[in-house]
């Protein structure tokens, strides 16, 4: 009965963990455009140097 | 996208502020531009630094699964029209798109998905709690920790349905207010009853708790109502991305004189435009300036160009082939033919309307079989003395158990396999009842021009032309754009002559094309125009080509099949369907064309109205007509048949009246389209049968009572899994065209 005491929780807690996440991908639009995700990630950016350098700085 | 927007536009003035600091920031413009021809990542990035690297644009995102571009750009250093133009240098094909892809419908997609993660976080948890409480039944559980398994799915589900089934809830009260009964009905009426029956349970301690059947109907049901929504989303983004590549602009020459490019939809009465030679007309309207020649081909059918002087009445979506015209804008209600195509258009869409689809046709008899069920089972176990508490737990496990997952979810997910598989193809399938309607047609009417044919001229007799010949008079007409002349053209590059430009080529509207060269006069054109009339037989050929010191060379031209017509016409026949072709062409045309795809009924000079008739005359025999054309004249058509078809060299008005639109020069699209909706009516009607097998065994269980909450879940899980996996093979499966269903 101990055991239950942080299992249950901890399952729910890993769930939720996953719902915020799902949630999260969901309103910053990353399941708007499915077909060209998969593509992005194996493109060369060979010219996106000075737009990768202002992604690090902060907005 | 609005999202991707504002990040976009965050970037843009941060790398700004490094530069100099702090510059007057211009105000960024956005602007969505529909691309044709992107097809993957490679067009996809090299879009995206085309349009970066021109001048002015802040920052450019491609949506490939949408085909529009997001761009921002500043309104001092760039246009829309400029940007087109850099897109078309990099070799695509865009277009502005003026209606934004309606928000309101992915809106509804978004607030779906969000329902369902929530179910399925809840269902997932709920599940993982009952599976222990199974177990304990086995093993010797507590009955303390059961009572605390209980609680905590209690406390996961509640709000969870309460959440994430409001759009069941809403469609059944709906349905109610307006005296209806939909399928929301029951599902809203099970899931509530079996949620506050298991809460009363739990708070007795008793073992028969439903929250993980309730929870994980709501999760399942969800998944068919997100891909319904989603087939509709696509289908009408594809629809507006074919209209909005239709979209014209004009040159509006002002009172002052000056030119101004607008959009065709601001265009109004009164306008004078310009339209340069090659470009359609994109208002009705009356010719001011000038004399040319306006091929129709889209408005009435007919190949062959039409003589048009100034005061003649010109129609929006014809094409101007020779010379600039200037055309003044007229209400598009002043012209009789477009008036009349509108109005019967609109008498024949009433029709339409009517068709009530398959699920909700099976829904209309399931919907009250389930609330009579759940009654009789209720009333039963009452009558026979086993408590309002047992006869009600007995009556939710009935609601639970004939949940219409069939119907609900296993049919929106044959759609989604069925139209992802035509998309892929080319076909874009519009209407949502469409494929439905498609299945169930057996009579198949084809249009002549443009539909079974290509709608152009071509050179027959080119054999027996010699090759110098060809090779010169082919270089006189590629001056002209004049259908016959290009038709000339082509035939010469498919004998691989060279074809080069002459220099000084003079060309007459409706006459023929000069050439002044060192030998004297070279003449394509009429009988007339040449010479030849009253010499040769000038009826033989309607082109001639004549040269000093050579026998003059006739043309003769026929407006060519579609490369498969033939064989896409013998795949019907062979199939079961009946082809007939209705054209608005002079008979021998008609003759010749139905002789050469192979149909052997035909009728000629069919007006629009004659053609409603021919399919209404067919439908009373009990025929289901599939209409497939493109004119305009052919729209009331494409709404009066069952279902329509229309290629997307189609006009506006025709394509908009069509059930599904399919591209390229060849006809086996249609097949295709047939032999899917054919498939796709199978699996429905397979998972109707695996519903009822399935219903027809538990349901009598249930309503004896000898249905647990295990078996409960598990039974409806099983069913619902069976069903979508049936549907999902439609994805791969291999299909040939079948014989239509006879009609019920």
């Amino acid at each position: 009965m101990t055991a239950l005491a942080w299992l249950i929780p901890s399952a729910l807690a890993l769930g939720l963990l996953g719902l915020a996440a799902f949630l999260w991908a969901l309103k910053s639009g990353q399941f708007e455009d499915l077909d060209g995700a998969g593509w992005r990630a194996i493109q060369d950016d060979e010219d996106d140097g000075d737009l990768r350098a202002d992604r690090r700085k902060p907005l | 996208m609005a999202e991707a927007l504002r990040a976009h536009r965050g970037l843009a003035s941060g790398r700004e502020r490094s530069v100099t600091d702090p510059p007057p920031k211009p105000a960024a413009q956005a602007l969505t531009l529909i691309v044709e021809n992107m097809r993957c990542g490679a067009c996809m990035a090299a879009i995206e630094r085309a349009l970066t690297r021109a001048g002015g644009v802040a920052n450019a995102r491609v949506n490939l699964s949408a085909k529009r571009v997001a761009i921002c750009y500043d309104p001092e250093k760039t246009g829309p029209q400029e940007l087109i133009g850099v897109l078309d240098r990099a070799g695509f094909r865009a277009a502005e798109a003026f209606d934004r892809p309606d928000e309101s419908e992915t809106r509804r997609a978004d607030d779906l998905l969000r329902r369902l993660g929530i179910a399925g976080f809840a269902a997932a948890n709920v599940m993982l709690l009952s599976v222990s409480v199974w177990a304990g039944v086995a093993s010797d559980m507590d009955r303390s920790a059961a009572d605390l398994f209980h609680w905590v799915s209690a406390l996961i589900a509640m709000p969870a349905i309460a959440y994430a089934a409001q759009p069941f809830f809403r469609s059944a009260a709906s349905a109610l207010k307006s005296r209806r009964l939909n399928m929301d009905v029951p599902i809203s009426l099970g899931i509530t009853l079996a949620t506050a029956m298991s809460l009363f349970q739990t708070m007795r301690g008793s073992e028969q708790v439903y929250f993980d059947a309730a929870i994980t109907l709501t999760f399942f049901l969800l998944i068919g109502r997100f891909l319904d929504e989603q087939v509709r989303v696509r289908a009408r983004g594809a629809a507006e991305n074919l209209m909005g590549l239709k979209a014209l602009s004009a040159i509006v020459i002002e009172p002052d004189g000056t030119a101004r490019r607008v959009a065709a939809r601001a265009l109004a009465p009164g306008m004078r435009i310009q339209v340069a030679t090659g470009e359609r007309i994109p208002v009705d309207g009356r010719l001011l300036d000038g004399e040319t020649e306006i091929e129709e081909s889209l408005i009435t059918g007919e190949t062959l160009p039409r003589h048009a002087k100034a005061g003649d009445t010109v129609h929006a979506g014809t094409l101007n082939l020779t010379r600039p015209i200037v055309v003044e804008a007229t209400a598009a209600d002043e012209s009789t033919l477009v008036a009349e195509i509108a109005r019967l258009m609109q008498a024949a869409e009433q029709g339409r309307g009517r068709y009530i689809r398959l699920a909700d046709r099976a829904a209309r008899i399931y919907a009250p079989a389930v609330h009579v069920l759940g009654a009789a089972t209720f009333i039963g176990w009452m009558v026979s003395g086993a408590g309002w508490e047992q006869a009600l737990t007995y009556a939710i496990a009935v609601l639970i158990i004939t949940c219409p997952c069939a119907l609900a979810l296993a049919v929106p997910a044959v759609q989604v396999a069925a139209t992802s598989r035509l998309f892929a193809k080319g076909i874009i399938v519009k209407a949502a009842d469409g494929l439905e309607r498609l299945a169930e047609t057996d009579t198949v009417v084809f249009d002549k021009t443009g539909t079974l044919t290509r709608g152009e001229p071509c050179l027959i007799n080119a054999g027996a032309i010699g090759e110098e010949t060809l090779s010169r008079a082919a270089s006189l007409a590629l001056a002209s754009r004049h259908p016959y002349s290009r038709a000339i053209v082509n035939a010469a590059r498919d004998r691989r002559l060279s074809v080069a430009p002459q220099a000084s080529v003079m060309e007459t509207p409706g006459s023929g094309l000069l050439a002044k060269t060192a030998d004297g006069e070279e003449r394509l054109g009429s009988g007339l125009w040449t010479g030849v009339a009253g010499s040769a037989c000038p009826a033989e050929a309607p082109l001639w080509y004549c040269r000093p010191g050579h026998k003059p060379a006739g043309f003769r031209f026929e407006d060519a099949l579609r490369s498969d017509a033939r064989e896409t016409v013998a795949a019907l026949r062979a199939a079961g369907y009946d082809v007939e072709l209705l054209s608005g062409d002079r008979a021998e045309t008609v003759e010749a064309a139905a002789r050469a795809a192979g149909i052997a009924g035909w009728r000629a000079g069919v007006r629009p109205e004659a053609k409603i008739a021919r399919l209404q005359d067919l439908e009373s025999h009990g025929r289901r007509v599939l209409m497939i054309g493109d004119g305009l004249n052919d729209a009331p058509a494409l709404a009066a048949g069952h279902a329509s078809l229309s290629p997307s060299t189609a006009a506006d008005v025709s394509q908009n009246a069509a059930d599904a639109v399919f591209q390229g020069e060849a006809l086996a699209p249609v097949l295709e389209i047939l032999a899917v909706a054919g498939a796709a009516r199978r699996m429905a009607l397979q998972n109707f049968a695996i519903a009822l097998a399935y219903n027809a065994v538990s349901v009598p269980l249930a309503m004896a009572g000898h249905v647990t909450p295990l078996i409960a879940a598990l039974a409806m899980s099983a069913s619902s899994i069976a069903v979508t996996a049936n549907a999902l093979r439609l994805r791969s499966a291999r299909l040939t065209l079948s014989a239509p269903e006879p009609n019920r």
